[in-house]
Parts: structure tokens; sequence; C-alpha cells
């Protein structure tokens, strides 16, 4: 039950502020306590979730299982392994930050956002331990709704084109993975004759390799507009500059992991031989989004746009680890999740507290603000040293071990994709600079205040976090190790060569009847 | 033990950052001189124990805590002392404090906020140089490596209202990120091959394997951890960096930029001698780019009016002079070169800081002369650092480089030999060019103050300038070379870093050798050769001397004839070769605009967006035409469900 109960209590918090009348926003203080406080306790349970994990054991922990749906063979199916484990805690540890980051910058209907908040937390929460396909279908989907609310009411100018297109985007992708997932249901029936929707059940299955292609792609595409993968990224900007500094930074530090976590959860250990075929090409896109979002990040001139970009160059680290699929690059890979949830989390709430007290998010319109704001400076470049990932601080671990894990398997991916470690400088230090350094040459930048009590709260955890996980990785590799491992083994153990061989005709062919 | 002699520093570093705000200038830079003071009294402490050792088997290991452990890889953060470190721990820890003691007057006009934020981060750099050079294996010095970068971005751009200024610490942090590129694919194609990123574990790995005779794997680990060294230490074609790092307060220039930091990639190639001995092209590669960034920023350094930019380009000249030690294979011959080489140029730096002090912050040459009547400590300390550098017998700069030339000669790079006897004829010639403008004759142009003003170094500058005046002087000692009776004890001291470690040199006695090669030369020295050579450089440091003292001292206005008949020359050495510009117009326009025009507005915005919006609109206007379809009238239903049965017969009827 205990599973459960986590993913419970955000929405219990949500019923409870249900019950709060909070007319013309007169109860909003305790509407945002109550948020808080659900959040606060989540994240609290999170960490007993880490607490009670055994970093020894490579399957999955916490389990809890109860018939469902029987007829389909649908399960309420859910645990924890190594993978997910600190997915999340990352939940946990954001959902407060993003309620206090909007603290005062959300002051319409208070009460609708946080509920919509805890409900998406308790979705992300459940799309993580969700062991039952169908289960994470229900869950992935319906994150979809929380979060097109809080970008469409709470967003800025063009919300509404910006939630539409997010929703249509991540729709396209899932219906497709439905598909497969009701095929593969199906093909369960075909090989044991009843229909299931068991994660490991399904892992067992003998696909052929043409049907693991097409599979493998349906998940693929869903996961990767989720990722984004370049090119079905230019959801992203737009969600992002228009969503509410909460909505960003839920989005940029959870959701967009979820298209890496389904890549490495389904994708790749239920079609093993597709993803031998398709990892290459999978590692080109990944690489060729580390560049250009980085190249594109560069030129951006409003302050949510470049960090929008970053993530766009930043995730393709994440499948370029995947794409590798040995333990340093996948490893790295969950890292860079982790690390790439705390600093473009930070990044966002620092670029909120920005945007709150100047109302405008363009570059140009800041600069010297070091002589102003000498804290916020201070954070700001604490979490920009962490995003171009500084020795010391959490962005290079993860960074380091993918190119490490990359390179092993393929020298030339891991140099284009280190390239990228020259870009990030340049586009993050140009942007830290334009803002922070300089003379203060507007007036309306000289009166700024520093950072209050509240947004310490919101941004110091994720400075603390960023130094911690630099300093002392092997706390969250260790209990990930055995899951990855075991992993690496399930997906490259049953790729045959043999049938591998035999894929590329097969696939060619299958082209040739698309045209 | 050791852990003491980074953390020391690191403490100092956080404290002032954290608190330093709110304490007293005496208490924020007091405090950082002291932890600075401690540190190399740990450095000592070290230092003594490790001599006690035998002299071959001189190396302490600690190990802090596990950093990073992944599958079969492990990144234990452990700190190791050797020879090679010992020098440079103690090189960093003296200087260092020094500069402390020095910055402690030179920046006292900043507010208290300022001073702690100045000490914080000269601390902070301490600590991650010491790191850099205690580092055991790749990837911690990598830490270490990235650190003193990221101080020396931050001690750049100090001043960073100043946009020359933020702008310097930037290029500097990402001319060193290309650089970096190197290192990083040199630790994963190091790693990947020996499953070690340990030095001393790849030295007994590296030590049996035959020498490379063509650009294999061990060539390509050297070449890109090579490149990481020219970013680091300003050479070809990463050395645009540095001239505009005298940005900074000068200190920073002295220390940063001068004395250490801009080593470590000579220190670099110094930590992996085994390797790079086993790489002989890229050693001719490291001992071409030495050669000719040494020509290059001398010929440059003739003719800049920024009394720091001189000394900026000097610095680079000199480390291209390690570079070509170390591409010789005299690898002892580079550190000892870095180690006299610290102590003349941070005397050079913090001398013409007191000069800009003195100034009211004038750097411009012409618009000082005449200066050794009001600042005579400074002026004195200044000539004795600058006949070091220039060569001068019996000082430090003239052992040094001496022994540089010397192993470059007997190595065979003859022509490389010449380029360096040429750039030492240019040294000496603009070191003294320097020293005449500044300090000698009348200023071209009106002085900023009144003599009046212009007080010399106060003792808080003058002791540190006094103390590395000595240094400059006496450190050549230490390498007295065998032809002139001395022992050249650095050398035989340093030896044993640069050998595959005991055990691998059984199974392959003559490739573990290959490393000193050039030093097995001159054990059997050529006392004659060696003598006639030193005869050279020494004819050849004085006539640069009287060239300069012909052309700035006596007749200025042969010079500017000079100047003026080759001034196509002129202008182009003025104008750094323009390499600025050239990077500008090839690589950043380019990629910029690319990145603005073709991917941001053409690719994403047009392409992409344009065919989901396209899209969108198609589908929504296939919808509106569809509800168009939906009238309502019956006869219309009735008419296309006529046409339906009519097409699906006519389809079955023509097929």
């Amino acid at each position: 039950m205990f599973l459960s109960s986590l993913i419970a209590s955000p929405l219990v918090g949500a019923l409870v502020l249900l019950l709060v009348e909070n007319r013309d926003g007169r109860r909003d203080a305790l509407v945002r306590g109550i948020a808080l406080a659900a959040s606060v306790l989540t994240f609290a349970l999170t960490l007993a979730v880490w607490a009670r994990f055994d970093p020894q054991q490579a399957g999955m922990q916490l389990v809890e299982r109860r018939a469902w749906i029987p007829a389909f063979g649908i399960d309420y199916y859910i645990g924890v392994d190594g993978i997910s484990l600190f997915l999340v805690v990352l939940t946990g540890f954001l959902t407060p930050l993003a309620l206090l980051s909007s603290w005062e910058g959300v002051h319409r209907k208070v009460k609708s956002f946080a509920i919509f908040v805890l409900a998406l937390e308790s979705f992300m929460l459940g799309v993580f331990v969700a062991l039952d396909l169908f289960l994470f279908y229900l869950f992935w989907d319906a994150m979809l709704i929380p979060m097109y609310f809080l970008i469409g009411i709470w967003g800025y100018e063009r919300r509404i084109y910006a939630a539409v297109k997010f929703i249509l985007y991540t729709m396209a992708g899932s219906v497709l993975m439905l598909v497969a997932i009701i095929s593969l249901a199906y093909l369960h029936s075909v090989e044991h004759g009843t229909y299931s929707f068991d994660l490991f059940r399904l892992y067992e299955l003998r696909l052929s390799p043409s049907l693991q292609f097409w599979l493998f792609l349906a998940f693929a595409l869903a996961f990767a507009i989720k990722v984004p993968l370049v090119p079905f990224h230019t959801w992203l900007p737009d969600a992002h500059v228009q969503a509410p500094t909460a909505g960003s930074v839920i989005l940029a530090g959870v959701l967009l992991k979820m298209g890496a976590y389904g890549l490495v959860r389904f994708a790749f250990p239920l079609f093993p031989d597709a993803a031998a075929f398709l990892a290459p090409h999978l590692a080109v896109l990944a690489v060729v989004g580390i560049v250009y979002g980085a190249l594109v990040a560069m030129v951006q001139p409003d302050l949510k746009k470049l960090v929008a970009y970053s993530s766009v160059s930043h995730l393709g680290f994440v499948v370029l680890g995947i794409a590798a699929m040995n333990t340093q690059a996948v490893e790295g890979a969950i890292y860079q999740m982790l690390n790439h949830g705390v600093s473009t989390g930070a990044l966002f709430i620092i670029v909120g507290m920005l945007s709150d007290r100047r109302h405008t998010r363009l570059i140009a319109d800041f600069g010297g603000l070091k002589k102003v704001m000498p804290r916020l400076t201070a954070v700001f470049l604490i979490i920009t040293l962490s995003s171009i990932g500084l020795p010391g601080l959490n962005g290079f671990v993860g960074e380091f071990l993918i190119l490490l894990g990359a390179f092993r398997w393929n020298p030339r991916f891991a140099t284009f994709a280190a390239l990228g470690v020259i870009l990030s400088a340049v586009y993050m230090l140009w942007m830290f600079q334009r803002v922070n350094y300089g003379e203060v040459t507007s007036h309306e930048n000289a009166r700024l205040s520093d950072l209050t009590g509240r947004e310490w709260s919101a941004v110091g955890p994720a400075v603390v976090m960023a130094i911690v996980m630099g300093v002392f990785p092997t706390l969250f590799l260790r209990p990930m190790e055995p899951s990855v491992d075991e992993l690496v083994r399930r997906v490259t153990s049953r790729q045959q060569t043999v049938v591998m061989n035999r894929l590329e005709p097969i696939v060619t062919s299958s082209l040739d009847v698309c045209r | 033990m050791l852990v003491s002699i980074p953390l020391l520093p690191f403490a100092g570093f956080l404290i002032n950052a954290l608190v330093g705000r709110r304490l007293s200038k005496t208490i924020s830079g007091g405090l950082a001189c002291l932890v600075m003071l401690a540190s190399f009294g740990s450095s000592t402490a070290a230092v003594v124990s490790l001599l006690r050792l035998p002299a071959d088997s001189r190396v302490m290991r600690q190990t802090v805590y596990t950093w990073i452990v992944s599958g079969e890889f492990r990144a234990p953060f452990e700190l190791l002392v050797d020879p090679l470190a010992a020098v440079m721990i103690l090189i960093v820890t003296v200087i260092g404090f020094l500069i402390h003691v020095y910055s402690t007057a030179y920046m006292h006009e900043e507010t208290d906020a300022e001073y702690a934020r100045y000490f914080s981060y000269l601390n902070l750099f301490a600590a991650c140089m010491l790191l850099l050079v205690l580092a055991p294996n790749l990837l911690v010095m990598f830490v270490g490596w990235e650190g003193v970068g990221l101080c020396s971005y931050l001690l750049i751009g100090f001043w960073f209202q100043k946009k020359s200024a933020a702008d310097a610490g930037k290029k500097a942090f990402i001319v060193n990120r290309i650089g970096d590129f190197g290192f990083v694919l040199g630790v994963l194609l190091t790693w990947v091959t020996f499953e070690t990123v340990d030095f001393q574990a790849l030295a007994r790995a590296i030590g049996p394997l035959p020498v490379e005779p063509t650009f294999g794997t061990l060539s390509i680990i050297a070449m890109l951890l090579f490149i990481g060294a020219t970013g680091k230490s300003a050479q070809i074609p990463l050395h645009v960096w540095l001239p505009d790092a005298m940005e900074g307060p000068t200190p920073v220039s002295a220390l940063i930029h001068a004395a250490t930091m801009v080593t470590a990639g000579v220190y670099l190639i110094g930590r992996n001698a085994v390797l790079f001995g086993h790489a002989p092209q890229v050693l001719s590669i490291v001992a071409i780019v030495g050669a000719a960034t040494a020509l290059m920023a001398a010929t440059i350094g003739l003719v800049q009016n920024d009394i720091k930019r001189v000394l900026a380009y000097s610095t680079v000249s000199q480390l291209g002079y390690m570079f070509l030690a170390m591409g010789a294979g005299a690898f002892a011959a580079g550190i000892f070169h870095l180690y006299t080489h610290a102590f003349f140029k941070a005397l050079l730096f913090l001398g013409s800081g007191a000069v800009i002090h003195a100034l009211a912050g004038e750097q411009d040459l012409h618009r000082m002369g005449g200066l050794r009547r009001d600042l005579p400590v400074t002026y004195w300390t200044f000539v004795v650092g600058t006949l070091a550098i220039a060569g001068v017998p019996g000082l430090a700069g003239f052992f040094s480089k001496d022994e540089v030339l010397f192993r470059t000669y007997t190595s065979g790079h003859r022509l490389l030999w010449a380029i360096g006897i040429l750039t030492s004829f240019l040294t000496a010639t603009y070191m003294f060019r320097l020293v005449f403008l500044a300090f000698h004759g009348e200023a071209s142009a009106p002085h900023p103050t009144h003599a009046d003003q212009r007080k010399d170094a106060p003792p808080a500058m003058a002791i540190p300038l006094i103390l590395l005046a000595v240094g400059s002087i006496v450190a050549g000692y230490l390498g007295l070379p065998h032809a002139l009776g001395g022992a050249n004890r650095i050398e035989a001291f340093l030896r044993p870093s640069f050998t595959a470690p005991a055990g691998a040199e059984a199974s392959g006695e003559p490739s573990a050798r290959a490393a000193d090669i050039a030093q097995e030369g001159a054990a059997g020295a050529d006392v004659g050769l060696e003598r006639t050579l030193m005869a050279v450089s020494t004819v050849v440091a004085v006539a640069g001397i009287a060239a300069a003292a012909f052309f700035f001292l006596h007749r200025r206005d042969r010079a500017d004839a000079l100047a003026a008949r080759w001034s196509g020359i002129h202008t182009l050495l003025g104008n750094k070769y323009y390499v600025d510009e050239l990077y500008d117009a090839a690589i950043v326009e380019p990629i910029q605009t690319g990145s603005e025009r073709m991917l941001w507005r053409g690719i994403d915005a047009g392409f992409i967006d344009g065919a989901v919006n396209g899209v969108g609109t198609i589908v929504s206007g296939g919808a509106d035409a569809l509800r168009r379809l939906q009238t309502g009238s019956v006869r219309a239903y009735a008419l296309s469900v006529v046409l339906g049965v009519v097409l699906v017969l006519g389809y079955y009827l023509w097929r």
C-alpha cells in the first residue's frame, strides 16, 4: 500500500482543497498552505520510498498488484526499481519548489491552480511506478489534462496556441502508442491464450523483427515527442515560454523525463532487436539535437526560450546514453535526467523571479543585475555552471558518464556530442553575462530587490542538490546500478545478431510497401 | 594529511564567500593570506616526508573518498605527491601566498564586500590549482582543471561592470572549453583503451608497449590531451584568450595568467610523460607548436603599448619555450623553466601592478617614462625580473632557458633551436623596451598623475616584490648544469616522475626509457657543446638588450622611423596577426548568423513549425469543409447516396 498512498497523497490534498471555500480569493493563503503541505508530505513519502529501497536488488520493489479488469488481463500493478526510484524522488522534490515559485506570480484562481498542480503530481508519480501498460497509458494521458489547463489558463500572451499545440503534438504520439500497447496485449493472447498488459510478461514475448520494428516506432514516436527529440521538439519552446513558472518547472523537470523513461522502460526492453537496429538512428537524432538545440539556444532573445532550447540539447545527451545501452551510458542518462530536472527546474524558477519583477523575459531588457541582486546572481551562477557541466556540480557526472558509455559504443557519436560541451558554455555564459554583468542600463533594473525568504526556499534546495549530486554521485548511482545492469542485460542478451542481419531487408521491403 | 593542502584554501574560500561581506578587510584579507601560509606549511611537510623516501620510490597517496563508480569505471577521489607534484605545490603555495599578501594592498580601494569576494575567488583558485597538481587520475585533475578555469573566468571579469572585462572572462572560458573538448575525448579514449584513468596505472600499462612509429592510439590520446593543454596554456591556435585576460586585476594576472594556471598544460604533459614518450610524432608537434608560439608571441610583444599586454605576450612566448622543451622530450627542463618563470614572471606582473597602482590605473607605456626616480623599489626589482627573463647569466631564467635550448639542440631539432635563439633575442629586446619606456627617459604623452602623488609600493606590495626578486636570482641554482660544475639536482629529483614505475621497467627496458632519450643524451653531457650554446645565448641576450637600449633609450626617433618604414609589418604585429579578426569572421560570425537565420528562423520556425501549423490548418480546413457537407437537406443526402452507389458499381464494372 506504500506506493499507492504515495500516488494518492497529492490527490488527497487536491480533494481537501475542493472542500475549501475560496470566494474572491479570500483564502488564497490557506489554499497555498494546504497545497504546499500536501506536496511536502508527498516529498517526504518519496524519501521514505528511497529509505525502504534495497540498493542491492535489481528487480521491482514495493510491488502492489491487484486484478482490475480480468477479462483483458489488466491489473493495478505498480512498483519501483533503481531506474524509476530517483525519478519518483525528483517528482516529489520539484513539486513543492514549483508551487513556491508561483506563490505570488499566480493570483487568479489560486485554488484551481493548486488542484491542477497536485493532480498532475499524482499522475506523474503514477507514470513512473506503473508496471501494467494499460495503467501506464492511463496515467500518461491523464497527465496532459492538468498540464493543458496550467498552460492555457495561467500562461502568458499566446497561451492558447501553446496549450493546443502541446496537447495535439503529444496526443499524436500517444495514440500510436495506444495502438501498439493493444497490439502487444493481443499478441500475448495469440501466444499464450490470454490478454495481458503486464510489462514483465510482455518482455518475454517472441516477436518477429518486422513486428518489433513497427511497434518500436510507435512507442518511440510517442516518447520522442515527449523528450523532445529533434525534429519533434517545436511544441516545447512555445509550451515553456507560455507556461507559468510552475508549469515550466514541472514540464522541464519531470514531464520531459517521461519520454526518456519510456524508452528505457518500454521501447528498448520490449523490442530489443528493433532497438539494436534503430539505436544508431536514434543516436543520430540525439546528437543532432545536442548541437542543434545548443546553436538555436544561442541566438534566442527570450530567456525562457533559451532555456527551452537548452533542454533540447541536454535531453539529446540522455537519448544518446540510452541508445548506447551500456552501464555507464544508461546510468549517465538517468543521472542526466535528474540533473536536468534540478538545474533546468532552477533555471526556470530564476527566470520566473526575473520576469515576475520586470514583466519581461527578454535578455536585452536586463543587464548589470549582479550590482542590484548579488544573491540572485550567485545562485544563478551556480545553476549556470551546473547546467554547463562544471565538475564538482551535478551536470558533469551525467554528461561524462554518457560520453564515456557512448564512446565505448561508438566514438563518432561521442565526439560529436562532446561539441555540446563547448556550445553549452557559449550560450549559457553569454546569456549570464548579458543579464548580470555590465552596467545597470535601465532605471527599472536599478530598483529590483534581491531574493526574498520565500524565493530562497524555492531555489535554495535546487542549489544544494546541484552540489550534493556533483560531489557525492555514488549516493545515487549505487542504488541504480543493479537495475541498470539487468536492463542492459535484458536488452542486449536477447538481441540475436542473426535476426538483426535478417532485419535489414525486411525493413527496407516494408518501407518499399509504404511508398 | 595531503588533503589539507587544497582544503585549507578551500575553507578560506567558503568563509569569505559566505560571510565575507560582513568582515572587515583586515580579517577577510588576513584570513585568505593565512590559509595560504598554512597550506604552504602543509606542502612543506609533505615534501619533507617525500624526501625521506628512497629516491626511486618517492610517491605518497591518500584516498579521500569514492567519487564516481559506474560499472567498471572508477574515479576515486585521491591525492598523490611525487617529485613533480612536490615542485608544483611549492610553487603554487609560495607564489600564491606572496600574491595574496600583495593583493591586500593592491585591492584595498574596493568595498569590504568586493574585497571579500576577490579573496574568496583567489582562495578558490589556489585550492583548485593544488587539486590539479595533486590529482592522481585524469578525472580528479579535470576537476581542478575546470575549477581553475572557472576562477580565471570570475577573476578576469572581476570588474564585471566593464563590458571588456566580462567579455574577456567569457572568451577565456570558451576558448578553454575548446581545449577541454580534446581533454575529455582524451580521457574517454584512455579509459576505453586501458580501463583506467590513474596516472601511475597508465604509466605501468604504457611502459612496456613499443614506441609508436606511426600515429596509433597512444598518439591520438596524447594529441587529444595536448589540445587540452593548448587551451589552458594559450598555445597556437588557442592563444587568443590570454592577452584579453589582462582585464583582470594585476595580481590575478601574476598568479593565474603567468605563474600557475597557464602552466597547467605543461604540467599535464609532464604528468603523462610516459604516454607522450611513446608518441614521438605528437612530441614533434608539441615542439613545433611551442616554438612557433614562442616566436609569434615575442614578435607581437615588440610593438604592444599596454604594459600588461607586453607581459601577457611574453608569458605566451615563455610557455612556448616550456612546450618546446616538453616536445624535445626534455620534461625536466620544461618543468625547470616553468619553475623559474613562475618567479620572474610573477615579479614582473606585480611590478607592473605597482606602476599601474602609482599611476592611478594607467597602463599605456607611452604615458609613463622616468618612473625609476619615483618608484625605486619597483624599478630595481623589475630590472632583476627583466634580466632574469632576458637570460642574462647568473639569474634564474638563464639556467632554465639554456637548459631548454640545449636539450632542444641535442634532441635533433636544430631549426627549432634556432627559432628559440631568435625568440631569446626578441625577448631581451621587448622586455628592455618596456623597462626603458616605463622607467627611463621622458613620457611622450603627459603622465596621468603628478610626480609628488606617485608613491612607490607600500610594504605589503614591496616585500613580495623583493622576495620574488631574490627568487628570480637564486631559483636557477637548483638546476645548475653539469657543464658549469653543478649537479642539475632538480632534473635528478624530477626524473622518477617521468619514467614508468618500477615493475614495468623489467619487461620493457628499452621502451620504458624512451621517455627520456634526451636526458640520457645529456647524462653523457657534451660539455663543450653545452658551453658553446650557452655562450651563444648569452651573446644573443646581450645583443637584444643593446638593441633595445639603442632604439628606446638613445634614439627613439630611430625606432619610430623603423616602424614607419616597415609600417605593414608594424600594423600586422600591432593587430596580433589579425587572428581574432580571422576567428570572428571564419567561425564566430558564421555560426551565429547561421544559427539565427538558418537553424532557428529557417528550419525551426519556418520548416518544422510551418509543417506542424500546416497540418493544423489542413485538418481544421478539412473539418470545416466536411461540416459544410452536413447541410441537413434530405435531397442533398439522397443525391450523394445515389452518387455513391453509382461510383461503387462503376468501380466493380470497369475493374
